[in-house]
């Protein structure tokens, strides 16, 4: 399909305004399969008693999730691509946020040190 | 000079003393205080995660011990599942209209944008089913800790999806109506990175409130 070899002109074109290369339809196609592949695997985990009732599930569940959650970030919205600026606006409160949500859990007796 | 400068994919936005789009710092720094908006709801979902003194519960089943009913797991993880691949597929649409609104590809700017459209008010369509047989078997806003949490965030969730289609039909509309040419570009490309935001908002959401037990 001719209208997936295309976004070496929209990336010279931005260029000049702190934008720099987009994704290829190759790329955008392997992040799709990527995130449903991620996807289907947390769902079947769901279905693994076994797996459910191990310390293993709940980090595994949060890691496919940051990497689903990073790769949409990085690719789709291309952040990876574009300029600093726009990585700090976006990572600085979400580091923030993270961060609180952590503490909270912390104070709140939710998840602890000593298990 | 001045003809290079029309014709420049961007040429409307205004850029800043960085040399960047107002428009796109503007969207990103949008994203970024929405970050710590649904952190915020997260966080007290979670916080109340395991608290509630009445079912129903999310994973498991409960007897009021005061009339014998049963209430079973209320989550439908199946249901919740393939919404969640019609919004991520919708991601993908929206990438694929954009570069075709960077190309100057009228048709399939269209039919991506509809596509785009679409998905998300499937996933809205989900969510209207989802609440709705949650009530039916017993759980509201008022019910218990989880169903005031569960529903303020991904009702919210839901009202963000809402205003991502409500602009994606508009973007749409405009198509339809002119064109979107590669100068549109920038319009629709903040337009993509909001739709892109609900969505990695709603992969969060996914795992922390249906899949973790």
């Amino acid at each position: 399909m001719t209208e997936h070899s295309h976004h070496a002109d929209h990336g010279s074109a931005t260029a000049a305004h702190g934008e720099h290369h987009h994704p290829t339809w190759k790329e955008y196609k392997w992040v799709a399969l990527i995130l449903f592949v991620i996807t289907v695997v947390e769902v079947a985990a769901y279905y693994i008693p076994a797996f459910v009732a191990s310390r293993a599930f709940v980090p595994s569940l949060i890691f496919m999730s940051v990497v689903k959650f990073a790769i949409v970030v990085m690719y789709y919205m291309h952040l990876k691509y574009d300029a600093k600026l726009f990585r700090a606006l976006f990572v600085g409160p979400l580091a923030i946020a993270v961060i609180t949500v952590i503490a909270l859990l912390f104070l709140f007796g939710q998840i602890s040190l000593t298990g | 000079m001045a003809t290079a400068a029309i014709e420049h994919h961007d040429a409307p936005h205004h850029h800043s003393s960085t040399g960047l789009d107002n428009t796109k710092i503007a969207v990103w720094a949008f994203i970024g205080s929405e970050c710590l908006f649904f952190m915020s709801l997260i966080s007290t979902y979670l916080i109340y995660k395991g608290r509630n003194l009445v079912g129903p519960l999310p994973h498991e089943a409960w007897t009021d011990p005061a009339t014998g009913e049963t209430f079973k797991a209320i989550l439908n993880i199946p249901v919740t599942s393939a919404s969640t691949f019609v919004l991520l597929m919708s991601s993908l649409f929206m990438v694929l209209a954009h570069s075709a609104v960077v190309r100057g590809d009228r048709k399939y700017s269209k039919i991506w944008l509809a596509l785009t459209a679409l998905a998300g008010a499937t996933f809205l369509g989900f969510q209207a089913f989802e609440f709705t047989e949650f009530v039916h078997a017993g759980l509201t806003l008022k019910r218990n800790l989880f169903g005031s949490t569960f529903f303020t965030l991904t009702g919210f969730h839901g009202a963000h999806v809402t205003a991502g289609v409500i602009w994606l039909v508009t973007l749409l509309f405009i198509d339809m109506r002119r064109g979107l040419t590669p100068r549109d570009a920038g319009n629709v490309d903040v337009c993509a990175l909001y739709w892109h935001f609900v969505d990695v908002v709603w992969i969060a959401i996914f795992t922390l409130v249906y899949l973790i037990q």
